[in-house]
């Protein structure tokens, strides 16, 4: 069985990867209860908060700070978090932070390493990485195991395995665990979990994890998550492997208030997650010995000096954008071919490829802008994704082969037409010519060749009505001795 | 009172009855409408799909054509979301100062039908008979564009005879989007069959809505799939009268 391809340069055309997906119905009804689950209880614990909105701004106002001063908060982490014992490596794209990583991991001559579960560690593609260098990544994080012994791919942000129902689980963990009698109930499932992670928990004395936030003031790191899996790496190995986007970064340890606030009602739907650890580089004869934190630039300080770009840095991870997206719902997080899926994966994932990969994901929304309303850091996912169709359009204006697409030249044919009242009737009568040709009896249209055909998959379309608006204002006009005025 | 009608291009083009609608409607209250023979289109496709140097070019048309009218009538929440919320953009970079101010000093003038009518007007019950059961569809940029909120339903429920449904996931798209529903059609296809399960769930006669590209969205499958459902533009049900008798 082939699984889908998570890597944009190579994954297929959004529309293209969602075509299997739109016949999968079993993945899609789970997708479709999962994120109902979610967002019921993200919208009751939002609707609890009265200043709601104003923690929103608060939130936003914080990571735009961050954003318009980064360079002085990451220059403060990385003394703060030096002084108390970590060492910082700064990584300039994917394949240096791989290379610092397998160079600390073969220095601690790990074989094997235990992870939390981390969105970051996706984008750099590390665990391909890892096996290439003989070392195992055990992913700890029960829905990040789940896929990795289902060798399948994670479709959501937060809830990677949202895509799987517990019937599903249970025969990847039978089958990979060897619990042919394994019940399918939930507590059945995480009793099995349990048990295969706490001997690695136990054994494996190297961790590699993420970072939720990291605290310029303190040099700490952040890390919230509902299991505990995570706790567990961060305190039982001798070392300890931090990865984070530059981004990441939060001025004070008080920042924490506001965004620990709208992350855990966002992503999760709960007032606080059950596990928020936060730990200072390295404290003797306690936790891990050695820390390294890694911090990826990874194209993040190109998207900084983008006017309209930036905000998408903004991004706490909380995964609202798409439990709320109808694009989303349907699709699940495959279909965009990368580990950043939904609204904010749409905007990110072709920045992060510098617009060379991924292209059609600035096109996979409706704009209806759900994202938006639902973000707690207020980015404005639908402006963005408009200002990367038209980098788009803008690459696609150099190539010859845009007078062989026929929605350029039909873009091209009506911006003609728009330019006078009276270019637009001409191409309101060619129309109604045209469109006469597939017009049916009863005055629908049911069948249209080229881009129309992409519209009647589905929907008939009325034709040409006899007379359209300005015709009969214009008769109506002159019927009361008007002149018709242009 | 004057207003300007921008009746827009595909309402002009496609569905001329909703315009006939507004023109009815709006003369009934005592508006004096006026109708720019050299308008087109607002820009909106251009700028979704991202050719923004055309969009630009219909904005400066529009503001151009309409900066010396008293107010501007559109009936379509997303065309007055392209103007409030995309005009900007386009003049900050493409345009000179004085569009923008002549932007600025347009904005406050342009009014989508429901606003014109409860915040211009000041007024809730236009006199509309229409004895029918309707459901409401709460198209995304009247939604969360304009935050339109209770203004449809307020002139929907004076409306004499009429049976408002409430429709379970209001606030969901139905999966137009402009050119989404072209380059993205399977997608499209399928957020617009979960749309209609929530909307044939309301047994309701018509499907009304604020714009016609969500109707004909919907309308086209209605029609594919032989369903009894009609869509109706919101102008069409508060220009009908008794005497009219749609």
């Amino acid at each position: 069985m082939s699984g889908p391809v998570m890597d944009p340069r190579f994954a297929p055309p959004f529309p293209e990867a969602a075509l299997p997906i739109l016949q999968n119905t079993q993945l899609r009804k789970n997708v479709a209860h999962a994120t109902d689950v979610i967002q019921a209880k993200r919208n009751h614990l939002v609707a609890e908060k009265k200043d709601w909105q104003e923690l929103r701004t608060s939130a936003a106002g914080i990571r735009a700070h961050v954003l318009a001063n980064l360079a002085s908060y990451l220059e403060e982490f990385e003394t703060n978090c030096t002084a108390a014992g970590g060492v910082v490596h700064w990584a300039r794209d994917a394949a240096e932070a791989r290379q610092i990583i397998l160079d600390i991991l073969r220095e601690e001559k790990a074989s094997e390493v235990i992870k939390i579960k981390t969105m970051t560690s996706a984008e750099i593609q590390l665990n391909p990485a890892l096996e290439a260098a003989g070392i195992t990544a055990i992913e700890t994080d029960l829905a990040e195991l789940i896929l990795q012994l289902g060798e399948d791919e994670a479709s959501h942000i937060v809830v990677p395995a949202l895509h799987v129902n517990r019937h599903q689980v249970r025969d990847i963990f039978a089958r990979r665990m060897g619990l042919p009698q394994l019940a399918d109930d939930p507590e059945a499932l995480t009793a099995a979990a349990r048990t295969y992670l706490r001997k690695k928990f136990l054994s494996v004395p190297t961790a590699i994890s993420g970072a939720n936030f990291l605290i310029a003031e303190t040099g700490s790191v952040a890390i919230v998550e509902s299991e505990g899996n995570g706790r567990m790496c961060l305190t039982l190995p001798k070392t300890l492997i931090a990865l984070a986007g530059i981004e990441k970064v939060l001025p004070r340890f008080s920042d924490l208030e506001v965004l620990l606030q709208v992350l855990a009602r966002s992503a999760t739907g709960e007032r606080l997650n059950p596990y928020n650890s936060l730990w200072s580089g390295v404290t003797a004869g306690d936790g891990p010995q050695r820390f390294h934190v890694v911090l990826l630039d990874n194209v993040r300080s190109e998207i900084l000096g983008r006017k309209v770009e930036r905000q998408t840095l903004q991004c706490i991870r909380c995964a609202a954008c798409l439990n709320t997206c109808p694009v989303y719902r349907q699709t699940g997080g495959h279909a965009y071919g990368s580990p950043y899926g939904g609204p904010i994966g749409a905007i990110l994932t072709p920045q992060l490829e510098h617009m060379r990969h991924a292209q059609s994901l600035p096109y996979a929304s409706s704009l209806c802008a759900a994202c938006y309303e639902v973000c707690p850091v207020k980015i404005n996912i639908p402006e963005v994704l408009i200002d990367l169709r038209a980098q788009v359009v803008d690459q696609e204006r150099e190539e010859s082969r845009r007078w062989f697409d026929p929605m350029y030249i039909g873009m091209k044919a009506a911006n003609f037409a728009f330019g006078s009242g009276a270019r637009f009737r001409m191409a309101q009568r060619f129309g109604k010519l045209g469109l006469r040709l597939f017009t049916g009896k009863d005055g629908w249209i049911r069948k249209l060749p080229s881009l129309g055909a992409r519209w009647t998959l589905s929907r008939d379309l009325p034709a040409m009505p006899d007379q359209t608006f300005r015709q009969w204002w214009t008769e109506r006009e002159s019927g009361r001795g008007k002149e018709e005025t242009r | 009172m004057r207003a300007s009608l921008f009746i827009t291009c595909y309402n002009d083009t496609l569905f001329p009855q909703t315009g006939r609608a507004v023109v009815r409607l709006l003369e009934r209250l005592g508006v004096d409408i006026d109708f720019l023979p050299a308008q087109t289109c607002c820009g909106q496709m251009h700028a979704n799909t991202g050719f923004r140097g055309e969009a630009y070019s219909q904005a400066k048309r529009f503001v151009q054509l309409y900066r010396d009218t008293e107010c501007v009538v559109i009936p379509s929440s997303s065309c007055v979301a392209m103007i409030r919320d995309q005009y900007a953009g386009l003049f900050e970079e493409l345009g000179n100062e004085e569009l923008r101010r002549q932007l600025a000093a347009l904005l406050p003038r342009v009014f989508e039908l429901s606003e014109f009518i409860i915040d211009k007007l000041g007024v809730d019950d236009v006199g509309a008979h229409f004895p029918h059961r309707v459901a409401y569809h709460a198209s995304c940029h009247g939604l969360r564009g304009l935050h339109i909120g209770e203004r449809p339903f307020k002139l929907l429920s004076k409306v004499r005879g009429l049976e408002l449904v409430p429709v379970a996931n209001l606030d969901r798209c139905c999966g137009f989007g402009g050119t989404f529903s072209v380059k993205n059609a399977e997608v499209s296809t399928a957020m617009l069959d979960a749309k209609l399960i929530d909307l044939l769930a309301t047994n309701a006669e018509y499907c009304t809505a604020l714009d016609n590209s969500c109707l004909m969205h919907v309308g086209g499958a209605l029609h594919r799939r032989n369903l009894k459902m009609k869509p109706i533009h919101l102008a069409e049900i508060l220009a009908s009268t008794e005497a009219s008798a749609t």
